[in-house]
């Protein structure tokens, strides 16, 4: 090997590397693809870590859906309200703020409160539970049943189990909906942020019979439809709903109801 | 054409890339996940093996082993020449198919710029200079050998779908289920040995 043969290797190499670079630059150039500019745009602001919270095969899928009207323009979960106003200035639609919600466990009875039927030794998982004798072993068939497919189901680790029922922590909760679509005794709701008052149970039973099986849940006493002001709080088929549109998040139903099923945020 | 033929069968079947000579287990292993989207990751290996090997023959034939060049001393660039050429080609490859046929490059989707490095593609270009093999013969021989990664990942996924719903013992679940299995296939094309 002599002095022009590395000289030759060197310029065969380099060479190969100059005309590759040249070529890809000018075909990349020839060959480009007007992408829409408002897609790019759109990635940009999206949050990027492709966590599908969607729906969409990551951010750039989702960006796709944007720019086809396919998606709405605060679809990402993630993101939330400013993410959902820099898009839609890229679209051009207006973002009236939109509400910030959380997902919320109808269900209050945990180990000690709510009684079991008999010791379900399956698979940890609600919808193979939920399937077994009397829709799992609670005793109540509307409760949570405590395996965890929320918790699962949850991206952002936003939901626990904690003494046997699933809780949301609202300030992880990205309000994508996934365990609301997962629960199989739908227990689980999305309400607005905002709002710090709610009827932690799902049960419609009767007063008498739920007392049997549960030491919280709303037997449908009426206590706080009679006693709230702002007129928020229905009760149907013994189980007292409230409006959040209505709801000035006052108190009196929680100091009121005798079964203290009406629980305060922050107290 | 007997010989081309020969050469076709040999490289498909009984020298398989993936299961005789353990080249692309990557995107074997990976991509076979269903049956769908291992036949698109072997299509874009046919199409990208097939273009490389003639590039990379035309290189090799009027570059690197040329004896008018330093008597064809510069051979031992081989690798480095041809990892730059894939890398570039298959990025060609890609910008190509996205102006002038779109529907084929989303159907290849994200499997186009993996191939970038996959070992197989290397790996059929220096085997065509090892064996001495002419324009030809190095193009039939590529897209023998691609096709041959096509069945096997193919027949991976399908075997792999199936074992989705076999209760594995914990400790075999994943990755190392996979492995036998392809152990076992590699087993099973070992029959072809002796064919040619």
């Amino acid at each position: 090997m002599s002095i022009t043969g590395i000289l030759l290797a060197a310029v065969i190499v380099g060479g190969t590397g100059l005309f590759i670079g040249v070529f890809l630059g000018i075909s990349g150039k020839k060959f480009a693809v007007e992408t829409d500019e408002r897609w790019e745009a759109i990635v940009d602001s999206l949050p990027g870590n492709n966590c599908g919270g969607c729906g969409y095969a990551g951010c750039s899928g989702l960006a796709t859906a944007i720019v086809s009207g396919e998606a709405e323009v605060n679809a990402c979960p993630v993101g939330g309200t400013p993410v959902a106003e820099k898009i839609g200035e890229i679209m051009g639609v207006d973002v009236s703020a939109q509400e910030r919600k959380t997902a919320f466990v109808k269900c209050a009875g945990t180990c000690e409160k709510a009684k079991e039927e008999y010791r379900y030794t399956g698979i940890k998982d609600c919808i193979m539970a939920s399937q077994m004798q009397d829709g799992g072993a609670k005793a109540c068939s509307y409760g949570c049943l405590g395996y965890g497919s929320c918790v699962e189901a949850c991206p952002f680790d936003a939901i626990h189990i904690i003494d046997g029922i699933a809780v949301v922590d609202r300030e992880s909760c990205k309000a994508c909906g996934r365990c609301v679509k997962v629960c199989p005794k739908h227990l689980i709701e999305l309400i607005p942020y905002k709002q710090k008052t709610f009827v932690q149970c799902s049960s419609n039973d009767k007063g008498k019979s739920l007392m049997e099986v549960c030491q919280t849940g709303c037997i449908g006493c009426r206590l706080c439809e009679k006693n709230c002001e702002a007129q928020a709080i229905t009760v149907n088929n013994f189980l007292a709903h409230i409006d959040p549109e209505k709801c000035t998040n006052c108190g009196v139903c929680a100091e009121k109801c005798p079964r203290k099923i009406i629980q305060i945020q922050g107290s | 054409m007997q010989e081309l033929l020969l050469i076709a069968v040999g490289s498909a079947f009984v020298n398989n890339v993936v299961l005789s000579q353990f080249l692309g287990i990557c995107p074997f292993l990976g991509v076979s996940k269903n049956v769908k989207t291992a036949a698109g990751m072997g299509g874009a290996v046919v199409f990208v093996i097939t273009i490389s090997s003639f590039v990379t023959g035309l290189i090799y034939k009027y570059i690197l082993g040329n004896p008018n060049i330093m008597g064809g001393e510069l051979e031992y660039l081989n690798t480095i020449v041809f990892i730059l050429v894939i890398a570039a080609l298959v990025q060609f490859v890609e910008m190509f198919l996205k102006k002038v046929m779109p529907p084929l490059y989303n159907a290849l989707g994200v499997y186009l710029p993996l191939i970038t490095t996959n070992c197989a593609v290397l790996g059929v270009a220096l085997t065509n200079v090892q064996e001495g093999y002419g324009l030809l013969e190095g193009v039939v021989n590529g897209f023998a050998t691609a096709a041959g990664f096509l069945v096997s990942i193919v027949l991976m996924a399908g075997i792999r779908e199936k074992i989705e719903h076999n209760d594995i013992t914990e400790s075999f679940q994943g990755t190392p289920i996979v492995l036998v299995t392809a152990g076992l296939m590699a087993i099973a094309f070992f029959g072809f040995s002796g064919l040619i």
